[in-house]
């Protein structure tokens, strides 16, 4: 029940924005930012508590919606979702506090929105049955379509089509697949249901599996990007506004990891280990990619966006080593990617908004004028390169040494990845914060506002980095049951 | 003729004598308000009375066959009409121009779509398409001072001649074979393999004739055309209450004579040929009726597929779609109609420059169809496609499914175009806005609410189509 309504809370308040922005048009931001906070107070209540452990499920609903094709409301919580949901939360309220200042056209309808697209990533987080699971996916869509289209920069036009429609091609093969399975299902079993955990062991020809895991596969290695797919990346993370770049980055390619894990892998293990080689080896390009194209960049929000693909890259390869600690590695990069790329661009934003630009040419020792931003600054890109203690190298170094047990190549080319970044960070910095002045900028600090937000993306930095376990221990059952999927296949 | 008979015919006997109390009523009195709420009065009671008499299927003399899809068919037919009806109102009301006839035309349009809903054999197959095209004539060329109306009326009076042709050239050949008239004993008369030449044949210009109506590739030349030129809630009748009607009967046809390769063949091109023409010429136009007007036409064609996939999964597709399309597309005409000003139509791209700032209400409405007809979840273009797929996937129609995906894929650069018009900064050069009327309102606000309704929560008419 709970799971419902804290998809309900965000829809509630998204609607209500725009009414109350007539009344006032500060109330948007408020209501945004109370709804977001409301909802992470409920999925920390939910964690705090903690699962009866009779079940994997720490939360469960199902109620039937159209019981004609099979399909429930049936949503449900593990400790990855669990996890998946505080960093939507968070990182929703970040995007609200971080777009105070800088959205000032039709405030209602961007927090409408903001609070729906959230709503849609929730959505996916939950969802346990396929067609529910695609609504959410779906749906999240066209929130984000607007955010980027209506509060973007220069080139939105063009930066939210090309992502309208890499999301929507793939997500309709997607459907067609997730068709494909529900008929395979009930021709095998005589059950039409899109239930997830009904679905799971399908028998399937060796040919059905595949294909039909391609079409699933489509949607998330757009989303989440694997290297050929990526390219709406870039233009969307660095035209959409702020808000839009920081749920885009934290949130949206951790829809495509999430498909993975909970659908790619449990529903389909034999496609799945089949096509590792090629899932590792497009998981490095990625990494060596993201890292060169970062250090190429002069645009500061298009580097960030590289670094994403960088980071995702680490992702793919843990999910597709078919090793706990791979695994373990995966998920936790994909949370502390989403605090520590979601604050650059809260950084890269709140430069802009300063000096009016994103290209690193203009910038240059802003240290002396912004120490406190420029700090930030310096914290975050060392936690992007993975500097020990931060909550980034966790996961990394996780993930690098579950792959050095099943593929050294791809170890060694990750780990030229990690070495990559530090050079685009870095140079990142020394552009941005050092050296002289020469345009002469004098530009506020960051507000207490601005600094709040930044200072708590820290402190969860630091803590996952310093002490990682309370996290393990919630993804840890998750895990637990995904690895005895992977067993029974690569034992064969 | 029994009651029952006469109970299940109630709707086309209620429409028909609407028609003609309206007629009188204008000989008595010229009163636009008269005509139109009689026709809006009458359309209502024929609605609850197909609510009434759907029930068995019942067949009435060899002509018509009143059944559950029948039903539901002319139940769609009726309130798009009524629909069409109620936008035309102030839109006439701002041209000047005798409008009461209209009403009439409309009526009797109405009665040759629900004659062809129900229609199980040549003749009133026949009947049903001539009553409907040429009230349609009329209807498109109502506004005759102006060019536009006349020469799209001209275009599809001279098509829809040619494919009534190919219509009765077809039946002839297949009642020269099979000596009869009615769909179901054609079927009867060849129970094993293949048809005889002439049926094939006679089958094929019969489905030429269908596509003309349906504007489907190669046969949609006049579609463009006459989408613009008509008057805008003329416009939407013929995208709703046309194409459901003619889509009925060609699915009886189709079922009755089902089992064809050749067709599945034919058809199959025809379908892929049209969601591909349709929404590639979409691409470049900067008007949005002509855009709707090709969209149209890729839309028939996703209908196909469901048409093609066949058995209970694909007629419910069909069904279900078409109510979805019809709502929508209803939606997004009444949104130009309703920004159409005296002077011509809103239907330039430019026209909506900004609409979204300064009408939100019309804007999102608008935004709501046209999401829908990009097949959006929480709309009911979502569920339609969903329908689609699945009816597809379960005969496993692979190339179909994908050739859809990549249309719809297509689709969504130029519903995204009027989407980004509408929310742009950008002022039309000349606004043709007006205030809408009480009645445009809520046509607005009921097809908008019944195409997320629809979308979110279809489970009542998922259970109406599964009852048999």
């Amino acid at each position: 029940m709970i799971l419902v309504w804290l998809i309900a809370i965000l829809i509630f308040a998204g609607a209500v924005a725009p009414l109350a922005a007539r009344w006032n048009p500060r109330a948007p931001r408020w209501i945004a930012l109370i709804a977001t906070l409301l909802d992470l107070g409920l999925t920390l209540g939910i964690w705090a508590q903690g699962g009866d452990g009779s079940t994997r499920w720490i939360k469960q609903v199902d109620w039937p919606w159209l019981p004609a094709f099979g399909i429930h409301l049936h949503l449900a919580v593990d400790g990855l979702s669990l996890l998946l949901l505080m960093l939507t939360f968070f990182l929703g309220a970040i995007a609200v506090l971080a777009s105070w200042t800088e959205i000032q056209s039709s405030i209602g309808f961007f927090h409408l929105n903001l609070l729906w697209v959230l709503a849609g990533i929730a959505g996916v987080f939950v969802a346990l049955d396929l067609f529910v699971f695609y609504f959410a996916w779906e749906l999240m869509l066209i929130p984000m379509y607007f955010l980027i289209a209506i509060w973007g920069h220069e080139r939105r036009q063009y930066a939210s089509v090309k992502f309208f429609l890499f999301t929507q091609l793939s997500g309709l093969l997607m459907l067609a697949a997730i068709l494909a399975l529900y008929f395979a299902h009930g021709q095998a079993t005589g059950v039409y249901t899109f239930d997830y955990l009904q679905l799971l062991g399908t028998p399937l020809s060796r040919q059905a599996e595949f294909w039909i895991m391609l079409g699933f596969v489509a949607a998330f290695a757009v989303k989440l990007p694997v290297v050929p797919f990526h390219t709406w990346l870039p233009d969307a993370h660095s035209e959409a506004s702020t808000a839009g770049s920081v749920i885009l980055a934290g949130l949206l390619l951790k829809t495509g990891a999430y498909g993975f894990l909970r659908f790619v892998i449990p529903l389909f293990p034999n496609a799945a280990h089949e096509i590792t080689p090629v899932a590792l080896a497009l998981a490095t390009l990625g990494i060596l990619y993201g890292a060169v194209m970062a250090f190429a960049q002069t645009d500061l929000k298009r580097l960030v966006a590289y670094t994403s693909v960088s980071h995702l890259g680490f992702v793919l390869l843990g999910i597709f080593a078919w090793n706990p600690l791979a695994l373990q590695g995966a998920v936790m990069t994909m949370i502390c990617h989403g605090f520590s790329t979601g604050a650059l661009f809260v950084l890269a934003g709140a430069l802009q908004e300063r000096i009016h630009t994103r290209d690193l040419s203009q910038m240059g020792g802003l240290w002396n004028t912004a120490p406190r931003l420029s700090g930030a600054g310096l914290f975050f890109a060392l936690a992007s390169l993975g500097l020990p203690g931060l909550g980034d190298f966790v996961g990394e170094i996780l993930v690098l040494l579950g792959v050095f047990r099943v593929s050294t190549g791809a170890a060694v080319a990750a780990a030229i990845g990690v070495l990559a970044a530090t050079f685009y960070a870095l140079r990142m910095v020394q552009r941005a914060f050092h050296g002289e002045n020469v345009h002469h900028w004098r530009i506020p600090d960051l507000t207490p506002r601005e600094g709040a937000a930044i200072a708590l993306m820290m402190a969860v930095l630091l803590w996952l980095g310093l002490y990682p376990q309370p996290v393990f221990n919630t993804f840890r059952p998750a895990m637990d049951w995904l690895q005895q999927q992977v067993n029974t296949i690569v034992m064969r | 003729m029994h009651r029952v008979e006469i109970a299940a015919l109630l709707p086309i006997t209620i429409t028909t004598l609407t028609a003609l109390a309206v007629m009188i009523g204008i000989a008595i009195k010229r009163s636009h308000t008269q005509a139109f709420i009689g026709t809006v009065v009458g359309l209502a009671i024929a609605f609850a009375s197909v609510i009434l008499a759907g029930g068995v299927p019942r067949q009435v003399t060899p002509l018509l066959m009143i059944d559950h899809y029948a039903s539901i068919f002319m139940g769609l037919i009726i309130v798009s009409a009524a629909g069409s009806a109620l936008l035309a109102y102030r839109y006439f009301e701002l041209r000047d121009t005798q409008p009461e006839e209209f009403y009439l035309l409309l009526l009797l349009a109405t009665v040759g779509a629900e004659i062809l809903a129900c229609s199980a054999h040549f003749a009133s197959f026949f009947l049903g398409l001539e009553i409907l095209s040429i009230s349609l004539y009329a209807m498109i060329g109502y506004l005759k001072e102006r060019r536009h109306p006349l020469e799209a009326a001209i275009k599809y009076l001279i098509l829809a001649a040619a494919s009534s042709a190919f219509l009765l050239f077809g039946m002839a050949l297949v009642y020269a074979d099979s000596g009869t008239m009615e769909f179901a004993r054609i079927t009867r008369a060849e129970t094993d393999t293949w048809y005889p030449l002439m049926t094939t044949l006679g089958t094929t210009l019969i489905f030429t004739g269908v596509a003309f109506k349906l504007a489907l590739v190669p046969f949609h030349l006049w579609t463009p055309d006459v989408y613009e030129g008509a008057p805008a809630p003329v416009t939407a009748f013929i995208a709703t209450v046309s194409k459901a009607a003619v889509f009925a009967v060609l699915l009886r046809y189709y079922n009755s004579s089902a089992g064809e390769h050749a067709f599945f063949v034919i058809l199959s091109v025809i379908a892929v040929a049209s969601i591909l023409v349709g929404n590639l010429l979409a691409l470049r136009q900067t008007n949005v009726k002509r855009i709707l007007a090709y969209s149209s036409i890729s839309h028939l064609g996703y209908v196909l597929i469901a048409l093609l996939a066949g058995r209970d999964t694909g007629n419910q597709a069909v069904v279900f779609y078409l109510i979805a399309y019809s709502m929508t597309i209803l939606a997004a005409f009444a949104t130009v109609t309703a920004l159409s000003g005296a002077g011509r139509d809103a239907d330039e791209i430019d026209d909506y420059g900004g609409l979204f700032w300064r009408r939100p209400l019309i804007g999102s409405i608008f935004t709501i169809a046209l999401l829908s007809l990009a097949g959006m979840p929480a709309t009911a273009g979502f569920i339609g496609k969903f329908y689609l797929i699945a009816a597809g996937a379960a005969t496993e129609q692979w190339l179909l499914i994908f050739v859809l995906i990549v249309g719809s894929a297509i689709g969504l650069f130029y519903y995204l175009r009027i989407i980004e018009a509408m929310f742009s900064a950008a002022q039309p050069v000349a606004p043709v806005l007006r205030p809408i009327s009480v009645a445009e309102g809520a046509v607005l606000v009921t097809l908008a609410v019944i195409v997320l309704w629809v979308g979110i929560y279809p489970q009542p008419i998922l259970a109406v189509l599964a009852r048999r």
